[in-house]
C-alpha cells in the first residue's frame, strides 16, 4: 500500500466546524488567544503544538464540553461528532465487554445494530476484541475500540485526541492509512491532535500549529517552513521533516518495510524516528 | 403463615429492601461512593429527629435531609480546598452528632435510639412494607430511565457528554434514588449498616459478572440470601437481626472472594 498522499485526492467539502476568534481563560490564566480554525467535510486537519499549548482545550471547545470566554463556535446543523479520547480510566469493578460498551451508545436503530457493530469493529481492526472484557485491553486495542465506537455513530466529523500516542512508527503508519480510508469511504472530516510531527506532515491536509495562539496554519509543506514553526519545534526538526517529505515517494510494504524506490529517486537515508 | 406473622413481614420487608438496594449498590460501587452512602445514612438520624419534632412522615423527613446533604456536598465539591472524603466525613459525623444532640434537647422527641442505629426489622408493619414495595417500584422505574446514561457517564464522562447525556439530571435522579433507599432501608438494618446492604452484595456479585446487568441481578440474589439467612440466624441464635444480616452477607462475600482467588491460582 502506498504512503498516504492526501494532497492528490482531496477535495474540500462544506465547512463542518469553525472556531472564530476564540479566547479562553481559566482561573485568570489565558489558555487560548484569538484562535481561528475550521474543518471541512472530507478533510484531515491536525492540531500540533508543545505540551501546554492548549490543544486539549481546543478539542473540548470543539466538542462543546467547554465554553470559550469570547469567540464564535459554529457547527453545521445536525452535525454528528465521533469523539475518540486519548484514554479511558476504567473502573475495574464495572464488568463490561467491548460489545456491550459499543451498544451503550444511545440513539441507534436496534434493527441494524448488530451489522453496524460488526462493520465498525472490522474497519477499526478490532473485530477479534468483540467479546473481550474492556478492562483487559491494551492502550492500542482500547483506541481501536474507541474508534469503532465513534464510527458506529456515522460521524460527519471525527475528533481524535493523540490517536497515535504510544505507537511505534509502523503502528502510526497503519493508523494514518486507516484514517485515509475512513475519510475516503465516509467523506467525514477528521480533526486530530498529535505530537508526532512526522506522520502528521505526511497524512494531513491542513496543519494548525498552536502555542496558546495560532502560530501558523496551512498545508504541511507551507507550515514546515514557517518561521514560527521552526522557532517552536527547532531548526533540526524542521529540516528532518523536509527530508522525510522528500523521501515520501518510496513504497512501504504492509508491515512498514521499505520497498525499492523507483529509479531516479535519491537513495534512502536514515528513516526518521517519531518524536 | 400470614402477614400477621412477624417473621413473614420481616422476610418480605427485608427481601424488598435487598431487591431495591442491589442495583443502586452496584452504582455506588462503580462510582466509588460507599463513603457518600455512609454520609447519607448518618444524616438520616437527623431526619428522624426533625421528622418527630415537626410531626412529619419519617421517611419523608429522611428523604428531605438526605437531599439537603447531597446538595451541600455537590456545592462543596465544586470549589474545594478539601478532598471530598474529608467533606463527607464532616457532613456524616456532623449530622449524626447534630441528630443525637437535638434528640436530647428537643421537647417531645422520644425514640428508641438502638432501633434506628441498628434496625428493628422484627417490628416492621404492613404500612412499612407497602412503603418499601411502592417506593421500590418507583425507584426501579426511575432507575430504568437513568441506567444507560449513568453507565455512560461512569465509563467515560466526556464521551457521554458528547453523546448528549444530561449529566445534571441523571446524577440528580441517582442521588434522589439513593436517598430513597436510605429512607426505606433504615428500619431493616439501621443507619449504621445501610451501606453494607448496598455494597456487600454488589462486591460479591462482581466476581461472577460479565455485564453490568448480570452484576445487578447477582447482587439482588446475594442481598436476598443475606437478608433471609440473617433473619434465620437471628431467630435461631437470638442475635440482633440487622447485624446478623450483615454478618451473613459479609460471610458470603468472604466465601465468594476465597473461591475466586483459589480458582485464579
Amino acid at each position: 500500500m502506498n504512503e498516504p498522499h492526501p494532497q492528490t485526492n482531496f477535495a474540500r467539502g462544506a465547512v463542518l466546524l469553525s472556531l472564530e476568534k476564540i479566547h479562553f481563560a481559566r482561573a485568570g490564566k489565558i489558555i487560548l488567544q484569538d484562535i481561528n480554525l475550521s474543518v471541512c467535510a472530507g478533510e484531515i486537519v491536525t492540531l500540533i503544538g508543545p505540551n501546554g499549548a492548549g490543544k486539549s482545550s481546543v478539542v473540548k471547545i470543539a466538542l462543546n464540553l467547554c465554553t470559550p470566554n469570547r469567540g464564535l463556535v459554529q457547527r453545521r446543523a445536525g452535525l454528528r461528532i465521533g469523539y475518540v479520547p486519548q484514554k479511558m480510566e476504567l473502573e475495574q469493578t464495572l464488568p463490561l465487554t467491548v460489545q456491550r460498551f459499543l451498544k451503550l451508545t444511545p440513539r441507534h436503530p436496534p434493527a441494524s445494530l448488530e451489522l453496524e457493530l460488526e462493520h465498525a469493529l472490522a474497519q477499526a481492526g478490532a473485530h477479534q476484541l468483540r467479546d473481550a472484557a474492556l478492562h483487559t485491553l491494551s492502550g492500542g486495542e482500547m483506541r481501536r475500540v474507541l474508534l469503532a465506537r465513534a464510527l458506529l455513530h456515522h460521524p460527519d466529523l471525527l475528533i481524535m485526541d493523540e490517536p497515535s500516542a504510544g505507537m511505534d512508527i509502523n503502528g502510526q503508519a497503519e493508523l494514518y492509512r486507516l484514517l485515509q480510508t475512513i475519510r475516503e469511504q465516509r467523506r467525514c472530516g477528521i480533526l486530530l491532535v498529535s505530537h508526532d510531527l512526522y506522520m502528521v506532515m505526511a497524512a494531513t491536509d491542513r496543519v494548525f500549529c498552536l502555542n496558546r495562539h495560532l502560530c501558523c496554519s496551512g498545508p504541511p509543506q507551507d507550515v514546515r517552513q514557517h518561521p514560527e514553526f521552526v522557532a517552536l519545534f527547532g531548526q533540526r526538526t524542521a529540516a528532518e521533516l523536509a527530508i522525510y517529505h522528500h523521501h515520501h515517494d518510496h513504497e512501504h510494504g504492509l508491515h512498514g518495510d521499505i520497498q525499492p524506490s523507483p529509479p531516479g529517486n535519491p537513495p534512502h537515508e536514515a528513516e526518521p524516528r517519531g518524536v | 403463615m400470614s402477614l400477621d406473622d412477624f417473621v413473614v413481614r420481616a422476610l418480605l420487608g427485608g427481601i424488598g429492601v435487598a431487591i431495591l438496594c442491589a442495583p443502586l449498590g452496584c452504582l455506588v460501587v462503580w462510582q466509588r461512593m460507599a463513603y457518600f452512602g455512609a454520609a447519607l445514612s448518618h444524616a438520616a438520624l437527623l431526619g428522624v429527629v426533625l421528622g418527630l419534632f415537626f410531626h412529619l412522615n419519617l421517611q419523608l423527613a429522611i428523604l428531605l435531609v438526605s437531599l439537603a446533604v447531597s446538595m451541600l456536598l455537590a456545592l462543596t465539591r465544586k470549589r474545594g480546598l478539601l478532598s471530598s472524603d474529608t467533606v463527607l466525613g464532616i457532613l456524616a459525623h456532623g449530622s449524626l452528632a447534630l441528630g443525637l444532640v437535638l434528640l436530647s434537647i428537643l421537647p417531645g422527641v422520644r425514640l428508641d435510639l438502638l432501633a434506628y442505629l441498628f434496625g428493628d426489622i422484627l417490628a416492621i408493619t404492613r404500612v412499612d412494607i407497602l412503603w418499601i414495595y411502592l417506593g421500590g417500584l418507583g425507584a426501579y422505574l426511575a432507575l430504568a430511565k437513568i441506567w444507560r446514561p449513568l453507565l455512560s457517564l461512569i465509563i467515560q464522562r466526556d464521551l457521554a457528554l458528547v453523546d448528549g447525556v444530561n449529566e445534571r439530571r441523571t446524577r440528580a435522579v441517582f442521588l434522589l434514588l439513593l436517598s430513597l433507599v436510605v429512607a426505606v432501608s433504615m428500619q431493616v438494618v439501621g443507619i449504621l449498616l445501610i451501606v453494607s446492604l448496598l455494597i456487600i452484595p454488589a462486591a460479591s456479585a462482581r466476581y461472577f459478572a460479565r455485564s453490568p446487568e448480570v452484576m445487578a441481578a447477582l447482587a439482588t440474589l446475594f442481598g436476598m440470601l443475606a437478608v433471609s439467612g440473617g433473619l434465620g440466624m437471628s431467630l435461631l441464635l437470638d442475635t440482633p437481626t440487622g447485624p446478623s444480616m450483615v454478618v451473613v452477607g459479609a460471610a458470603l462475600f468472604a466465601l465468594v472472594a476465597a473461591v475466586a482467588s483459589l480458582r485464579r491460582l
